[in-house]
């Protein structure tokens, strides 16, 4: 026996299972879509409509100056909804910065989720009423949260699933990486989903990985790649609902890419014409997740123009009430900024709570001599 | 007292026989585990081996792998999978294998630890404990001594704490995994093997997280300091006898919260003060106590507040160190430069 023969050096996995397909998984136009329950298709066609106006109402918002910035998902609307549709309401979602709409799709109230954004705190919501974590904008920094949770979850007995979402960007993050390793060695019920929608910012994928897929970095770490149409609501949802019941029943962990394309710029304050030409996102909005849903449903009598209009009206109503409830301004304790930094505040804080106390007192009574109403 | 009542003393109560350091926080650990079953300990070689120092000796065996976990070598991983455990209601205690190494897991430490209960309004508390064996004296090389303790405390939202008795060792640990709120808590490495007289049956009371200790009262001066600098100022005390010099020192215990009235109260008392520490000096933690010490008691201050620190460089190798590490004689030439100065 040589030393080669010992445990240590050998395969401890299969690879040949774990690679993903050549191709992305596609299901809409394709024959196989015919087992997908019509139900679930008006369900995702509903919330995808609702969710490219919500991205577009809270771009608008940043234009009005409500919104201090907001990372559109418009053209990626089937990666968040069936990220969000995908969860059993005991699991939890870990989103990046750019996950609001599938945060709301799960259930968060749309103004605690843009709390964030507005600027009026960091995390509007509780992230356990909804089961989702805070929005993380440093890069897969969620990702070994969601792997712990996950752990401790399993260590508990319970049936709950983590599910992360995260950026091609993020994938070259070194939390990316210790965050799959632990899932696949402690086989924690967790599910990585990468969106890949062509550019870190500006970066394009090209400069981001030498991978052949995002999908294949899943099988050095001993877990399932699978590789989707992220623009496909359908196949997006039937791969996470997999990979989230492989989850659940003791599989493990599985990495997700969902091929996609960001049509609008990283986010307002970006300009995506100096990086990439506007054929290039001509092409990808002819391959629109609503747009995609629509013909499938169309060549099989699943949608009329009534409930089109129904659905669209909805969503219509959804935005207005969002508009309305953004333009009051929220209302802000400036002492709550020394309520949370620990269980009990330091001295130190209770002497510069003290000192933000008598500087609002002084404000007040300089706007009182001015003869401004108090 | 008769011989008879003696005996029955004794068997009442539990021998104080010597333990190190070490032995205190590996009881902290066990008693902590077996007295809440929320509490998981996980590192880099916690489990069969027992932690390179052996501070979780004998945990895996006899509470599990499940509780005392050896995990991949990743310091972020090991942080930002226990922030997710917290959230679920564990209370992870992770350990940092050596000061150097915890730094990959700062972003997690700072981005997150530190600031997951404010950011979701408290609806998130993460009581985390990580333990990081710091500083040097030990022969260390490169990347094994350093004293990061002034990045923590820099960063609101972290306890950080350090023991420099065998007492505190325990008690301060068992505060810190009892804690709500994330502790930083460095672990002396020079005086894991210094021992005292101590019992796991019947541990010491000892002071909550936040309060100072007056380990020794005096008239001339007071020296204030923490963690492996605390021998160094007794020592420096006892010497000073010697020129007639009556110095008090202060251990501080926590850095974070920082208890500044029993450190004022102390330096009033002598309207002198020297603050010690084996970190660099600049931007560190004794620029911040002595900034403190000036704002509350300039009125009593006979002379400036002096620091005794680290060289400002990065850590030297072992065959160097003794230089760079504030010892008797430093702490002396600064308490003899404070009674130059007439008030």
């Amino acid at each position: 026996m040589t030393v080669l023969d010992t445990p240590a050096w050998r395969p401890r996995t299969d690879a040949a299972p774990l690679l993903p397909d050549p191709e992305p998984h596609r299901l809409l136009g394709t024959p196989a879509a015919a087992r997908f329950d019509p139900a679930l298709l008006r369900t995702l066609y509903g919330q995808l409509v609702r969710g490219r106006r919500f991205n577009q109402q809270a771009t608008a918002l940043t234009k009005q100056g409500r919104l201090a910035v907001y990372p559109s998902s418009t053209g990626q609307e089937a990666c968040e909804v069936a990220a969000a549709l995908a969860l059993r309401a005991q699991d939890w979602l870990f989103p990046s910065y750019r996950d609001t709409l599938a945060v709301v799709t799960r259930g968060v109230d749309p103004v605690e989720a843009l709390t964030l954004l507005r600027g009026d705190w960091h995390t509007g919501y509780d992230p356990r009423a909804q089961r989702v974590a805070p929005l993380s904008t440093p890069l897969a920094t969620q990702l070994p949260h969601a792997v712990g949770l996950a752990h401790a979850a399993r260590l508990s007995g319970d049936d709950v699933v983590a599910l992360a979402m995260v950026g091609d960007g993020g994938t070259s993050e070194g939390d990316f990486h210790e965050a799959l390793n632990f899932a696949a060695v402690w086989r924690a019920p967790a599910v990585f989903l990468v969106q890949n929608n062509g550019f870190a910012i500006s970066v394009p994928i090209a400069k981001q990985t030498a991978a052949p897929t995002f999908a294949h970095k899943a099988v050095g770490y001993g877990m399932p790649g699978r590789l989707v149409d992220g623009n496909d609501a359908a196949a997006v949802y039937e791969v996470l609902t997999e990979a989230v019941e492989r989850a659940r029943t003791g599989g493990g962990p599985t990495l997700v890419e969902a091929v996609t394309y960001r049509i609008d710029a990283h986010t307002n304050a970006d300009d995506a014409t100096r990086y990439r030409a506007d054929s290039e996102v001509g092409a990808w909005r002819e391959h629109d997740p609503i747009t995609l849903l629509e013909r499938e449903m169309a060549g099989r009598g699943l949608l009329d123009d009534t409930w089109r209009r129904t659905v669209a009206d909805e969503a219509e109503t959804m935005a207005a009430a969002l508009r309305e409830r953004m333009n009051a301004d929220p209302r802000l304790d400036p002492t709550e900024l020394f309520a949370h930094v620990y269980a009990e505040p330091t001295q130190q804080l209770r002497q510069q709570e003290a000192q933000l106390r008598a500087e609002l007192r002084a404000e007040l009574e300089a706007g009182r001599e001015a003869g401004r109403p108090s | 007292m008769t011989t008879a009542t003696r005996a029955a003393d004794r068997a009442a109560a539990p021998a104080r026989k010597p333990a190190t350091m070490a032995r205190a926080l590996n009881q902290a650990l066990r008693d902590a585990l077996a007295g809440d079953p929320s509490v998981h300990v996980l590192g880099e070689d916690v489990g069969t081996l027992g932690g390179v120092f052996r501070i979780t000796d004998g945990l895996a065996e006899e509470f599990g792998e499940q509780r005392c976990t050896d995990t991949p070598l990743a310091e972020a991983g090991i942080l930002g999978t226990a922030v997710g455990m917290a959230m679920y209601g564990l209370r992870p205690v992770v350990e940092m294998q050596f000061d150097a190494f915890a730094y990959p897991s700062f972003e997690q430490l700072v981005s997150h630890v530190a600031k997951m209960r404010n950011r979701t309004r408290g609806a998130l508390p993460l009581p985390i404990t990580v333990r990081i064996p710091y500083g040097g004296g030990i022969g260390g090389v490169e990347h094994h001594s350093d004293s990061s303790e002034a990045y923590y405390a820099h960063t609101p939202g972290l306890h950080v704490v350090t023991p420099a008795t065998v007492a505190d060792a325990y008690g301060l640990l068992r505060a810190a995994i009892a804690s709500d709120d994330p502790v930083v808590f460095l672990e002396p490495k020079r005086l894991y093997w210094s021992k005292a007289d101590w019992s796991p049956q019947e541990p010491a009371e000892v002071p909550p997280i936040g309060r100072a200790v007056v380990r020794r009262t005096g008239r001339t001066a007071t020296l204030i300091t923490y963690g492996p600098s605390l021998a160094v100022c007794l020592e420096a005390a006892e010497a000073a006898k010697e020129e007639g010099w009556d110095l008090g020192v202060v251990d501080l215990r926590s850095l974070v919260p920082f208890d500044e009235e029993t450190v004022a109260a102390a330096v009033r008392g002598t309207g002198r003060a020297v603050v010690v520490h084996e970190s660099s000096g600049f931007g560190g933690v004794g620029a911040e106590i002595a900034a403190r010490i000036t704002e509350r008691c300039f009125h009593h201050l006979e002379a400036p507040v002096l620091r005794v620190a680290g060289f400002d460089i990065p850590y030297p190798p072992p065959m160097l160190e003794r230089h760079h590490l504030p010892g008797v004689d430093r702490v002396l030439d600064a308490v003899g430069r404070l009674q130059e100065e007439e008030g």
